[in-house]
């Protein structure tokens, strides 16, 4: 069977990241497999600007973010083999895939890194009443075909979820003619960023209803037209509150999900607040030899996260597949008060490097602190003004302190 | 007169209040920094916007492009009708002139490369 020292699932800019760190870290074979006909992942639909202001410290398009990486990839001996679907992994690193042009395939591979990145969330649309007539799209392929396929889905259009992407799309599809009626978020605040509230919704008076959702689609064949109603603090609608407007499309930015059943049928630990794998600081996974990193294991908002974190991921892949690693040393550390997720979830004590730990809050809070607490002892304590749902944070832990973390930590977010 | 604008500079989005006076900008508050006080006042004298969209091919399909510099608010859609008159002919470079001053001596710029 052929072997590859790396071999990386998805081309995004997870997984080319991670491939020219694993290279450039000294891997002596990398291979990248991607399921489409180009590299880039999602970045190829993102034409917007407002990438890479951390890495660059320039606004690029998604298109151009993804560029810049797909050149080092060339760059180097890092082979890419696209139109590539990877069907399964296993415990022993053995990676099938398929293509046209081998059929069925597999590859041994000494270490592997997960970058397939994430899917949207389609359960918005589930508990809502009416039959399910055509015009109802995820946000994400309105924006393929918008952006891709030079197609417009709709005139007038109602978007569930003002999350980025859903904001993102009141803009783009009102640029090309439609009529963008509102935006309605069941939230009381909206998990977008407040440029893109500004930029996407206020320059065109396009309405934002917090706390409120839809309640009804009308339509047989095509959707005409949405009732919304306002939610109480339980997310019930409340009745008399109804509001009715015509539409031909409605567009559900409800959320994205890590894309890991490959990930679980390799019986890889799954957490259930990330909906990716379990990993240290170096980005392993359970199984020895196997990272993730990017939005199969988190979501990110920020690509120049996703960067970064894949670059730990191929710097690890690589040591590991060439032997250089000492024993580790895990321990826990999980999310407290208002916190949704940490992120490494295990930190090996014996990592020997700072450890940057990202997390994000649960709700919105102003002045709050950050707090890392591990059998009684507070390692980090650090105070911020405000701290958005929508907004990863970070914290560096100094590699001085690995040594204080107990068998199990927890991070919160005190408010007030 | 008096204008209300949200900073987009930084997460606390500043409600900043900006005072108008026969056309100058006399006073600024609410701004939690002097970030806030810069972008409040180019907000209300002259908004500018980077577009970005896409651009029809000879065969059929679609590039994204940008505008070379950010243009004032009140033209994006006009820029926007312009770009979707056009077509390009393949194969474009990323960072190629597909339009030369589209409008007021904006270029339209390839952001990808198409075969
Ligand atoms: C609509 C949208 C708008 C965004 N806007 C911004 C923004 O304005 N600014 C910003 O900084 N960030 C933005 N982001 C976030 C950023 O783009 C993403 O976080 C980043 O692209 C994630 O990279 P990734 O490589 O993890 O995933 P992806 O880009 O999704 O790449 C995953 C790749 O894996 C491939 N793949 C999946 N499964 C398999 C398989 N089984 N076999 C082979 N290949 C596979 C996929 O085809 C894909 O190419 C946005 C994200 C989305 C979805
Ligand atoms: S004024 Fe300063 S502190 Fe306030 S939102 Fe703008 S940049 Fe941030």
């Amino acid at each position: 069977m052929t072997e590859y020292a790396v071999v990386v699932i998805g081309g995004g800019p997870a997984g080319l990241a991670a491939a020219i760190k694993a290279w450039d870290s000294g891997a002596e074979s990398v291979l990248v497999l991607e399921r489409d006909t180009v590299l880039g992942g999602i970045l190829n639909q993102c034409i917007h600007n407002g990438f890479g202001l951390t890495r660059f410290k320039e606004s690029l398009t998604g298109p151009e973010y993804a560029w810049r990486f797909i050149e080092e990839v060339k760059k180097r001996g890092i082979e890419v083999w696209t139109d590539t679907t990877v069907l399964s992994i296993d415990k022993e690193k053995r990676v099938f895939a398929i293509n046209s042009e081998r059929g069925v395939f597999s590859i041994y591979a000494k270490s592997i890194i997960l970058a397939m990145g994430c899917r949207e969330r389609s359960k918005g649309a589930l508990n809502i009443a009416g039959s399910r007539p055509s015009g109802l799209f995820s946000a994400g392929t309105a924006q393929k075909y918008v952006n891709v396929k030079g197609w417009l889905p709709g005139r007038e259009v109602v978007i569930l979820g003002s999350g980025d992407i859903g904001l993102i799309m009141a803009r783009r599809m009102t640029l090309e003619g439609a009529k963008v009626r509102a935006v309605c978020e069941i939230m009381p605040y909206s998990s977008g960023l407040k440029r893109n509230i500004v930029q996407c919704l206020d320059d065109f008076d396009i309405p934002l209803y917090l706390s409120h959702t839809i309640v009804e689609i009308e339509g047989r064949d095509r959707v005409s037209g949405v009732v919304i109603a306002k939610v109480d603090e339980n997310r019930k609608p409340i009745k008399g509150t109804e509001k009715r407007f015509s539409c031909d499309t409605v567009l559900f930015s409800v959320g994205l999900i890590p894309e890991n059943e490959l990930t679980a049928q390799a019986g890889i630990k799954l957490s259930s607040q990330t909906k990716g794998a379990v990993v240290d600081q170096n980005r392993e996974t359970e199984i020895e030899g196997v990272f993730a990193c990017g939005n199969v294991l988190h979501v990110h908002d920020l690509v120049d996260f996703v960067s970064e974190e894949a670059e730990i991921a191929g710097k690890s892949a690589a040591d590991y597949a060439n032997g250089v690693r000492g024993e580790k040393d895990c321990v826990e550390c999980v999310a407290g008060e208002s916190v949704g997720y940490v992120l490494p979830q295990l930190i090996d004590r014996k990592g020997g490097e700072n450890v940057k730990l990202y997390f994000r809050v649960r709700k919105p809070i102003r002045d709050g602190e950050i707090r890392l607490e591990s059998g009684g002892v507070t390692i980090f304590s650090k105070r911020k003004k405000i701290f958005t749902p929508g907004e990863m944070e970070s914290i560096i832990i100094k590699k001085e302190d690995l040594a204080k973390f107990d068998s199990k930590s927890v991070l919160s977010v005190i408010g007030g | 007169m008096r204008k209300r604008i949200i900073c987009t500079e930084c997460p606390l989005g500043c409600e900043v209040e900006v005072e108008l006076t026969n056309g100058e900008v006399s006073n600024v508050i609410g701004n939690g920094c002097i970030r806030g006080k810069i972008y409040a006042t180019n907000e209300t004298l002259s908004p500018k916007r980077m577009v970005t969209t896409t651009m029809r091919t000879d065969n059929g399909v679609m590039v994204p492009v940008k505008t070379s510099i950010p243009v004032d608010k009140t033209l994006v859609f006009d820029v926007i009708k312009l770009i979707n008159k056009s077509t390009v002919k393949l194969p474009i470079k990323i960072g190629q002139i597909l339009i030369k001053d589209v409008i007021d001596g904006v270029d339209i710029i390839s952001t990808a490369c198409l075969e």
